[in-house]
């Protein structure tokens, strides 16, 4: 593999082309007005919405997370049988439940808690006591946990009115939904880093191709093409750092004003970084620094090789 | 210095020098002389590695041109100035930077006196900090002549660099080889002026090659 292949650049040399301190090789290069604001720009925008990108892929993350660990390992069995019969098949299901292997424990829901689980749909004042409902008992499973087929045919044999549900069936698709989520965004992550690649790329090109008869000039009087791509390296990596650093500055503070999640409870409003979460942001102009570092050097290696 | 041996090249569309053998020898003084288009400026560029030979070989400071690096070229190229009939600046940069960009892409600090004393000789001390398109074309010759001998190269190439002046200048161009000749560098000259070769080996022992029918020989007395 050769010596300058992108997949060799350390982090210490793209600081030390960054920031070494060589403005002679900077001024060979003549300012381009156009190159310098297409890079700028887009570096910024892909910054900012790769700020989205992350949030996104974040608060996906926490909910997938959220969910299946507040869901996994419960299940509930709800009891519907006449009234002279319901505390009988209650009693029966919690005896079955406590010789079962994989239950770790029980629970007979009260009155006050079912009525707390009704009142999101039918208010505070639910007669919970003159009404026909069913009876809940929550269960823990153990580890490993307990077969729920065998455990559905023992029930129907002990008690006829009760019913497992073990939330997978909705747990699941949401699971899903959400992990899914979380890897669009990570897919966007990616995608934007290399449209970034690409755009920096075709700018490069483009003020390489502009700035042909000065390669010339510098070739003609000695100079090897390291500092000739170090002087275009150097402009359009400090470029997209200073864009990124922009865009990310600016989708930051929209995040940040995002509504809480306390204030309406939605998804949506999950979208805002957390704790450590917001360092992850600050990330990307470096990032975006080294995506341009490896661009333009490819770029610039490539069209020197055409050049005597 | 610079040796060709039986060396050809053809551009794809036939031959355009064929079975050359010459050798620049330190100190040396030259000018090569033939019809527009016989490969004056072919042959100058194999020189200084601009062009690979499609036959034989070009030795450059005693390596062969086909098994150089780009680098190495690059490190050839500040032992060789040239200067090209329609030379090239940065036209960004002030005289005197375009003049000591030799120093600067070697990484070699200049003495500022030196550069000084440099741009008088070459009568363009009063324009330092000018732009290279507000200087005239004589004005432009020496400048290239002046970034071309900056790093104190052991040869000198120049392509026509004349091509451009009245009489008068190309006469103070010629006078500032020939000083660099009799300070000891290698130089060869390809121009088509018969005038400026009769003028020069009134003042040194200079050798005229001529190209003809794709071969380089060495000029008469028919001069």
């Amino acid at each position: 593999m050769k010596p300058n292949h992108p997949a060799l650049l350390a982090p210490v040399q793209l600081a030390r082309s960054l920031f070494a301190r060589d403005r002679q090789a900077d001024r060979v290069v003549p300012p381009s007005g156009f190159t310098a604001q297409l890079t700028l720009f887009t570096a910024g925008a892909m910054a900012f919405l790769a700020v989205f990108a992350l949030a996104l892929s974040l608060a996906s993350g926490r909910l997938a997370d959220r969910w299946a660990s507040a869901l996994a390992g419960t299940a509930t069995i709800r009891i519907s049988a006449p009234p002279e019969q319901l505390d009988t098949q209650v009693a029966a299901v919690v005896a079955l439940l406590a010789t079962t292997p994989g239950v770790a424990s029980s629970r007979v829901l009260d009155t006050a808690e079912q009525r707390a689980l009704l009142e999101p749909w039918f208010g505070p004042d639910l007669p919970v006591d003159a009404l026909p409902l069913p009876r809940l008992i929550e269960l823990t499973e153990a580890s490993p946990g307990y077969d729920g087929q065998g455990l559905r045919l023992r029930l129907a044999a002990e008690a006829p009115g009760a019913v497992l549900d073990d939330h997978t069936r909705w747990r699941r698709p949401m699971a899903q939904a959400a992990e899914r989520l979380r890897l669009l965004g990570a897919l966007s992550l990616i995608l934007i880093a290399g449209s970034t690649a690409a755009m920096i790329t075709l700018a490069a090109n483009a003020a390489l191709s502009a700035n042909l008869p000065v390669i010339r000039v510098l070739r003609l009087v000695g100079a090897k093409d390291a500092y000739i791509v170090r002087a275009f390296v150097r402009r359009f990596t400090l470029r997209a750092l200073t864009g990124a650093a922009i865009g990310t500055l600016i989708a930051m503070i929209g995040v940040a004003l995002l509504p809480q999640a306390d204030d309406a409870g939605a998804f949506l409003t999950g979208l805002g970084f957390q704790g450590f979460g917001w360092l992850l942001p600050l990330l990307l102009p470096p990032l975006t620094a080294m995506v341009a570092f490896a661009a333009t050097r490819y770029a610039a290696f490539r069209t020197l090789k055409g050049l005597t | 210095m610079i040796a060709f041996e039986n060396l050809g090249f053809n551009y794809g569309g036939g031959e355009l020098l064929s079975d050359v053998t010459l050798r620049l020898a330190p100190g040396s003084f030259h000018f090569l002389t033939g019809p527009s288009g016989a490969g004056k400026s072919t042959f100058l560029k194999l020189a200084y590695a601009e062009l690979r030979p499609t036959a034989g070989r070009v030795s450059i400071f005693d390596r062969d041109a086909r098994m150089m690096t780009r680098d190495d070229v690059a490190l050839c190229r500040r032992r060789i100035g040239v200067v090209h009939q329609d030379c090239q600046f940065l036209d960004h940069l002030p005289v005197a930077t375009n003049v000591t960009l030799p120093l600067t892409v070697a990484n070699r600090k200049g003495n500022p006196q030196d550069l000084t004393a440099l741009l008088d000789w070459v009568g363009l001390g009063k324009l330092a900090d000018a732009l290279p398109p507000q200087l005239s074309g004589g004005e432009r010759q020496r400048a290239a002549l002046a970034r071309a001998i900056i790093m104190s190269p052991d040869v000198i190439l120049a392509d026509e660099p004349t091509g451009n002046l009245d009489w008068d200048m190309s006469l103070r161009l010629l006078t500032l080889l020939v000083e660099l000749s009799r300070m000891g560098k290698t130089i060869l000259v390809a121009t088509h002026d018969m005038n400026l070769i009769r003028q020069a080996k009134s003042q040194l022992a200079a050798r005229v090659l001529r190209i003809q029918n794709r071969r380089v020989q060495l000029a008469g007395a028919d001069l």
